[in-house]
């Protein structure tokens, strides 16, 4: 059947990459080709904007195992084990249908740490919504706060960790990225790499059906609601759990050489990738595919995003032996090929070839664009605002709403500073018996790794109103806080994943925000010694003509050597308190101004990167050394926002002693609630602290003691004096979520 | 000789590694997995059904695995007195089972619930309640979304008069309040027994509170009883 003009707009291939299609392959393609090109060829599987990109991430480092290129990246994290972790983006699947898009999401990104031969032992999530005022962005929180619940409660991983977001640019266009943790022994790390000709392609787990189909190229179109219309997929838990367990199974023995999920893409994507990166061919019969659904083309069978199946590269001696283990869990392995040694992906349909194809013409052929790069005129003009016209708060106490205090109690209320709490509440964090810094104790969440005394960290961050005045500045932002995150529980940074959400960048301002993210990106990595060993993509992410705030996601994992000796907010009675890093506060794209002013404008505080690395040393060897227990670093609301959280988490009050160190315009809300980076803020028995800011100010970093926790209330320097009980129910009210069934009683004698 | 305990794995199960993993790093008890297709319990000195999503929740929280091969010697082994401990969706596959009286309902709140929580003890008694004393409170992880427990009023007190409540959510210094009974719990009730008091139900994870460093180690004060259990010849 022939190609008619313009059918390859269908799967969104433009008019010369149809041209260098048949080129490369020196004929029209058939029909399934086409099909199987669009979904490789796809921003989502080719990486077409990004890839010329990435390059100037550092991917290498002595501990790194696995970088970017297999399903997942694994760092050694000592005692012979391997830490395998991965983000990746479900963002238009969960704006269109916000549980199952989430669920499956989860569902991906595990199968990818599990692929790896690393059993998943924690998710993190970072999630972008519109504001709360509006209904269906409520809808779409509490349905993927729902999705994720419900796909990694029923599997049994917990979820410890995640950041969450509103801005008005995420209307219509939310963002869900899941992240996965995995560990395994170094020596049972498996590659997605086909090899062996003769050996035999398995297909194991789900049925096929029709679902998702073309959804890996319509990830990479703008307007996801009318795109996705019957293109998503649903998940299934139940059987992923037993997929993951029948996998893990199988990387015991010698039979499986290789393993490859289907995700993106389904059957197209698995086979392709397998056997080009084995540089092997691959032969399938897609008759051979078990369906769901009766009446399907093979176009519909390679092209399926039906979730939970796994393709598997088994040795023929061991075909029985799987087809055993597969089915003690209840699930039905096929062969449906065997790999060749002709390069070849050929696809046949009961015995007829419907498509031949060179593999490395999928992969490496796959068209790359540096596109027309300028800033929005917008942006300029936002940055470049001046913020000196808008008033000052009062320096003395007073409780209205144009007081620090009243500042304080409504940025705690603040959907973007509030508790978290009714968000993973819902979700499993203490399954697996691994959770010692739990969601919401400390800056980043820490696991213990069962059979060793080690423990592991992990944060996900990104400040994505920053990243919108100035992507370069905010993508270092982003590492800085996600590395300084893991610092504050006494982790050592070892590696960062990402996940780059942006607009369309085929625009000259959207290529600009992911050019300039990504060398900022690169910048931070550098300074701060951690590579990027897996990641994702998610461009397109625009409603009509409105882009979403740029949000380069970073994923941070660390060490900790004694999992013991780890720092959390609370202070207790009595404790010094200090701040160490004298970076000055700013208003430029803080919180205060978004919150409080309605103003997302000024330029992000600079980013001293050897300050910034200076900072995480001098204190991560303070909580290394077992003399301070209590940290947290100054985000989002500054000083103000940080004293506080660690009183509502400790219960214990505290007063400031000092005067606040603020920023050069003298000005009294800059200094409370002005934000920079590399500033944490200490407690501990007066010795220890005063050790600390000893040895800070000796690597060059300044430091002050603030004061000293006790009591019930947060007084400082006339400004503030509230009691702790009062900060906690705003903090408390952050984000609002209504109980389901209000007015009913619980039943109590 | 019955010598160890049996946790059972059904498909879903996803508690199971961790209640070995207390049972036997923690307690020091030989405690091994059992596959849901076993049909005999030779050996077996007392049966723990673990937490998870046995069949994934599908049709009603256990109502697949009370079919499971494996619950047909269950049945029986209870029958014949011996221990059962099912925890949260152990719990709800022991009255699906019918070898505990009532149900466990969805939160009151429709939604997945995880986060630390007391219980208070309302009885002494023989295999798993060996180590706590009435009144006694312990603080342990829950994580459920169907955790909300139901019988009708004369179920419920042919329950309390018999003394088959066996803990209720309470708070930290014991006393009963709505928010500790966060899932509206019938009576606030976190655990209930057979008539005979050996087979349990009960909905926090005292698995996942086996070291101080991971929360609390309360749950030891529950599961220590196979000691005890073990330790009575058969």
């Amino acid at each position: 059947m022939a190609i008619a003009p313009g059918q390859w707009r269908e799967v969104a291939l433009s008019d010369d990459e149809y041209r260098l299609l048949v080129e490369v392959l020196g004929r029209e393609p058939t029909p399934v080709e086409l099909g199987m090109f669009g979904a490789m060829w796809s921003e989502h599987c080719g990486y077409k904007h990004s890839r010329p990109l990435l390059s100037q991430l550092p991917t290498e480092a002595p501990w790194v195992l696995e970088g970017p290129g297999e399903n997942a990246g694994a760092i050694d994290v000592g005692d012979g084990l391997a830490v395998v972790f991965k983000v990746e983006s479900h963002n238009h699947p969960s704006a269109v249908e916000p549980y199952e898009g989430a669920a499956t999401g989860v569902g991906g990104i595990v199968r990818d740490i599990f692929t790896m031969g690393a059993r998943p032992i924690a998710l993190l999530d970072s999630l972008r919504f519109g504001p709360l005022d509006v209904p269906r962005n409520r809808y779409l929180l509490d349905n993927v706060v729902g999705g994720i619940g419900g796909y990694g409660n029923c599997l049994g991983i917990p979820t410890v960790g995640g950041e969450v977001f509103f801005d008005p640019s995420f209307n219509g266009n939310p963002l869900v990225n899941a992240m996965c943790i995995g560990v395994t022994e170094h020596g049972a790390l498996m590659r997605a790499r086909a090899s062996g000709p003769g050996n035999v392609i398995m297909l194991v787990g789900a049925d096929t059906g029709r679902d998702g189909l073309h959804g890996a190229t319509f990830a990479s179109v703008d307007d996801p609601t009318s795109s996705h219309r019957g293109v998503i997929q649903v998940g299934n838990p139940f059987l992923e759990k037993l997929l993951l367990e029948a996998c893990l199974e199988l990387l015991h023995g010698d039979d499986v050489v290789a393993m490859q999920d289907l995700g993106a893409a389904g059957l197209t994507s698995s086979v392709v990738e397998c056997a080009s990166r084995g540089g092997v061919g691959a032969e399938i019969d897609v008759a051979l595919v078990p369906r769901r659904e009766t009446g399907m083309s093979a176009y519909e069978v390679m092209l399926s995003e039906s979730q939970e199946r796994m393709l598997l590269v088994v040795r023929p001696e061991g075909v029985a032996r799987v087809r055993s283990v597969v089915e003690r869990w209840s699930l039905h392995a096929s062969e449906i090929g065997t790999v060749t040694d002709d390069g070849q992906v050929r696809i046949r349909d009961d015995g007829t070839t419907v498509a031949e194809v060179p593999a490395h013409l999928f992969t490496d052929c796959c068209p790359t664009y540096v596109r027309e790069s300028a800033e929005s005129i917008d942006t300029i003009a936002r940055r470049n605002l001046d913020l000196t016209t808008i008033p000052d708060l009062p320096s003395e106490a007073n409780a209205g709403p144009q007081s620090v205090a009243g500042c304080l109690l409504s940025l705690l209320s603040s959907p973007n500073i509030g508790s978290r709490r009714s968000i993973y509440e819902r979700y499993d964090h203490t399954i697996l018996a691994g959770t010692v810094v739990a969601p919401g104790d400390g800056d980043a969440t820490v696991l213990r790794l069962r059979g060793t005394g080690r423990g592991i960290a992990a944060a996900i961050d990104c400040n994505s109103r920053y990243c919108s005045l100035d992507p370069y500045l905010g993508a270092a932002h982003a590492v800085a806080e996600a590395t300084r995150n893991l610092v504050c529980v006494g982790a050592r940074p070892l590696a960062i994943t990402n996940c780059l959400n942006f607009g369309n960048p085929e625009k000259p301002a959207g290529y600009f925000q992911l050019s300039q993210a990504v060398a900022g990106m690169a910048s931070a990595c550098r300074a701060l010694d951690v590579p990027v060993v897996s990641g994702n993509v998610s461009l397109y992410n625009e409603t009509g003509e409105s882009p979403i705030m740029p949000t380069p996601t970073v994923g941070a994992v660390g060490v900790l050597d004694d999992v013991r000796i780890h720092a959390t907010l609370a202070w207790r009675e009595g404790d010094v308190v200090a701040l160490i890093g004298g970076a000055s506060p700013s208003l430029g794209g803080s919180e205060y101004l978004a919150h409080g002013h309605g103003l997302v404008a000024g330029s992000p505080p600079p980013l001293d990167l050897n300050q910034e690395a200076a900072v995480q040393r001098t204190v991560r060897r303070a909580i290394d050394s077992g003399q301070i227990r209590t940290a947290h670093d100054c985000g989002l609301g500054g000083l103000a926002v940080a004293l506080a959280e660690m009183a509502i988490a400790s219960g214990v009050g505290m007063t400031m002693e000092a005067e606040v160190p603020g920023g050069a315009s003298g000005r009294v809300d800059e200094a409370w609630f002005g934000e920079a980076p590399g500033r944490i803020v200490v407690a501990g028995p007066e010795e220890h602290v005063e050790a600390l800011i000893a040895s800070a100010v000796g690597a060059g970093v300044t430091s002050t003691r603030l004061g000293r926790a006790g009591g019930s209330r947060f007084v400082a320097s006339g400004e503030i004096d509230v009691e702790i009980a009062e900060l906690a129910a705003a903090y408390a009210s952050g984000l609002d979520t209504p109980d389901p069934l209000n007015g009913h009683q619980p039943v109590v004698d | 000789m019955r010598s160890w305990v049996a946790v059972i794995s059904f498909p879903g199960s996803n508690g199971d590694q961790d209640a070995l993993s207390a049972l036997r790093d923690e307690v020091g008890v030989d405690a091994r997995l059992m596959d849901h297709r076993e049909t005999t319990l030779d050996g077996v000195a007392a049966v723990v059904l673990p937490g998870g999503f046995s069949y994934g929740d599908h049709l009603r929280c256990g109502a697949i695995a009370r079919f499971a091969p494996v619950m047909t010697e269950v049945r029986s082994f209870a029958a014949r007195g011996g221990p059962v401990l099912g925890i949260c969706n152990g719990f709800q596959i022991l009255t699906e089972a019918h070898l505990l009286p009532g149900a466990l309902l969805r939160n009151r709140t429709l939604r997945f619930h995880c986060h630390w929580t007391h219980i208070r003890f309302e009885r002494h008694g023989n295999a798993w309640l060996s180590n706590v004393r009435p009144g006694e409170v312990l603080r342990l992880p829950v994580a459920h979304g169907d955790g909300a427990y139901f019988a009708d009023p004369e179920t419920l007190d042919r329950l309390e008069a018999n003394g088959q409540v066996v803990a209720r959510y309470c708070e930290q210094d014991g006393h009963l309040s709505p928010t500790s009974n966060a899932n509206g719990s019938s009576r606030s009730i976190a655990a209930v027994s057979n008539e005979g008091g050996n087979v349990v139900g009960l909905m926090p994870h005292p698995e996942r509170a086996t070291n101080p460093l991971i929360g609390g180690e309360d749950g030891l004060r529950l599961l220590r009883s196979a000691l005890e259990i073990l330790a009575v010849p058969a």
